[in-house]
């Protein structure tokens, strides 16, 4: 097991939005992260990812063993491709850049400035930098935003081979990513329906 | 029972307005007392005359100035450990007054200088030191206005109080050693040897009670209006929702 | 954390703009003030340590908000808090990399601008020293302060009121060393001082704006 949850409660601006989660993911598995808009996808994501603490429940989660993408893709315009994902490759002490610029197609583009770069190329950039940080649990929030059908394809392929690594991951989106054997955790009956204030705004009642 | 108890929103209110009543009457009865006793009881100073009579404002809301600072630092480190909104509410609610008392110190600190020293402002270390007190007051209470989560501006607050005050106090090392000024040295110590003499002593120590009696109802009456507001903004953000 | 000092670095070299502004703002002020205070020598050196003091103080304020703001916007810091490098580390190598643009540049400037405001002449060693121990301190402190307001719009404002009063005591002892230099009188107390807050600035300071981050990231 990568990572295990159990009757996890999650809170955006102080409201909690998601509640009595419970699920595991072992290694070579994905898990898609299911719910409409608002629902708590993203909210659920940072918690997971360590940025905001959970309002009840336990996460399971060896340390050093996440790589978290969110909606931005954190890419500085000025530099290029190369710099981009050499720069991350350092920070997390990850294998060379070569393989990653390979397999998102990123070739003829490394030494392009990032800011030159059309959105799905920004994206596929942003996924690269998962494949250099060497790390097992990988943490999606809309991956495919902007990317083409050849792109998800591609991008699909990557999480197939990091997942055949041994790796996990764990994606939020409402399209189809071409990922069958992918198992689905629908957070629509965990939702938080009635607005529930911490305890301090409860005080009164 | 333990002192916890009483961050408890609704036992804070329950006990509150019950002191309440009493502590705005003490510190009526304690201002009028201090204040007219001063002005109007007290002998002129022998060089200063009549101007001396605003040591009864003067002295007392310096004091508080400080004291309200001590009191924000003491609420920012019981929410930071513990983690009580009564408590962060209780240092937001506090700032504006501190603030008030600074700038109440610096004007009746003008007042009384033009006519000692023949200027309205000296770059003194006492006066400078209120002056970038006052600074600090602005920036904590610019910074709670500024965020909107308040959980986010509690935390915030309470970090900026923590680093505030070790510089506040560098601050005040610093002007000393920047400059030596005008300013007497306490006019108040236990050591009664050096204090004023006795006519104008005992109704500064009443004034000095009634001040920190207001900051202590003041601090109250507005921790009850924060802890209001923000229980009427949940129920408005609960009505949306339904 | 090289890799984050080089990458702060390049970026502040290839975007220009507001870290040349810091620069460009001190000399200006180093023109302007002699044109404005009069071309009298006497009184342009006995001004001098502090004139150069404030400027340098006023041009760090001037990029202290891009710190932290350009990586919230572009979702960096979100990353970086999820890197294997600790907050406090990252905070720390921002605000090294903030003083190697600004406060370094700023230091080495001094004694040019030093010439055009008749600076005394024993004093340009203690000018440069000063700024070299004072200048890391208005870094982090800065860092501190764009910690506390990264999620704000308009922050900018905000920040300076919150970072001007915590800068008092190093313009102070900065000041008085390059003043007492310039007079030739014993500068050790003021000098000791500043190197403390400066490395009291450094070693605390870090964990205070990690934890800022950390609630603003939230």
């Amino acid at each position: 097991m990568v990572i295990g949850v159990r009757n996890l409660a999650v809170a955006r601006g102080g409201v909690t939005v998601l509640q009595g989660l419970g699920f595991a993911v072992a290694p070579g598995e994905a898990l898609i992260l299911r719910g409409p808009n608002g629902s708590g996808k993203t909210t659920l994501l940072r918690t997971l990812a360590g940025l905001q603490p959970p309002t009840a429940g336990e996460i399971d989660l060896a340390p050093e063993t996440i790589a978290y993408a969110a909606h931005a893709d954190g890419l500085k315009s000025t530099l290029t491709v190369a710099e981009n994902l050499a720069f991350w490759a350092a920070i997390y002490g990850g294998p060379d850049i070569g393989p990653a610029v390979q397999a998102m197609d990123l070739a003829a583009l490394v030494r392009r400035r990032a800011g030159e770069l059309s959105a799905g190329q920004k994206r596929r950039l942003g996924l690269a930098r998962l494949l250099v940080t060497g790390r097992p649990l990988w943490l999606l929030d809309e991956p495919t935003v902007s990317l083409d059908v050849a792109s998800v394809a591609l991008f699909a392929g990557a999480v197939r081979g990091h997942l055949a690594g041994g790796g996990a991951a764990i994606i939020a989106t409402h399209v189809d990513l071409g990922l069958p054997e992918a198992r689905v955790q629908d957070l629509d009956p965990h939702r938080v329906r009635i607005m529930v204030r911490d305890g301090f705004d409860e005080a009164f009642a | 029972m333990s002192i916890w108890e009483y961050a408890n929103p609704k036992k804070f209110m329950q006990t509150s307005a019950w002191v309440l009543p009493w502590a705005v009457g003490l510190t009526v009865a304690c201002l009028v007392v201090g204040l007219v006793w001063g002005f109007f009881f007290t002998p002129d100073d022998y060089k200063q005359g009549s101007t001396v009579k605003i040591i009864y404002l003067h002295v007392p809301s310096a004091m508080m100035a400080i004291n309200a600072w001590v009191m924000m630092l003491v609420a920012s480190l019981i929410w930071i450990v513990r983690r009580h909104h009564v408590s962060a509410l209780a240092a937001k609610a506090a700032a504006p007054i501190g603030l008030t008392f600074t700038l109440v110190a610096l004007v009746t600190g003008a007042l009384w200088g033009q006519p000692m020293w023949g200027t309205w402002w000296a770059w003194d270390p006492r006066l400078t030191s209120f002056l970038i007190l006052c600074l600090f007051y602005l920036g904590y209470i610019a910074l709670w206005e500024a965020i909107e989560n308040p959980d986010t501006a509690a935390d915030l607050t309470s970090i900026l109080c923590l680093v505030g005050s070790v510089f506040a106090l560098l601050s005040r090392y610093a002007v000393n050693f920047w400059n030596q000024g005008l300013h007497q040295g306490a006019s108040l110590s236990l050591d009664r040897e050096e204090n004023v003499s006795n006519v104008f002593w005992v109704p500064l120590l009443v004034c000095i009670a009634g001040f920190v009696l207001l900051f202590v109802t003041l601090v109250l009456m507005r921790t009850r209006t924060e802890i209001r507001a923000r229980r009427l903004k949940a129920l408005l953000a609960r009505e949306r929702v339904a | 954390m090289r890799a984050l000092l080089l990458r702060d670095v390049r970026l502040a070299m290839r975007t220009g703009g507001g870290f040349g502004l810091g620069l460009a703002f001190f000399l200006i002020l180093a023109v302007l003030v002699p044109l404005g205070v009069g071309a009298e020598g006497g009184t342009l050196g006995r001004i001098a340590p502090g004139i150069l003091w404030v400027g340098a103080l006023l041009a760090c304020l001037l990029s202290l908000d891009r710190i932290f703001a350009l990586d919230h916007e572009d979702g960096s810091l979100d990353l970086l808090a999820t890197s294997p490098i600790p907050l406090e580390a990252v905070v720390a190598v921002k605000a090294m990399a903030h003083w190697l643009v600004t406060g370094l540049p700023l230091t080495l400037m001094a004694p040019g601008l030093g010439v055009l405001l008749n600076l005394a002449p024993a004093a340009y060693g203690w000018l440069v020293l000063s700024l070299l121990l004072g200048t890391p301190t208005l870094s982090i402190v800065g860092a501190f302060g764009a910690a506390l307001t990264v999620g704000l719009k308009r922050g900018g404002l905000l920040l300076s009121l919150l970072v001007l009063p915590l800068y008092v005591p190093t313009l102070i002892f900065g000041a008085e060393v390059v003043r007492r230099g310039a007079e030739g009188m014993a500068l050790g107390t003021p000098l000791a001082l500043l190197a403390a807050i400066s490395l009291g600035g450094v070693a605390l300071l870090p964990f205070a704006a990690a934890a800022a981050l950390r609630v603003n990231l939230r």
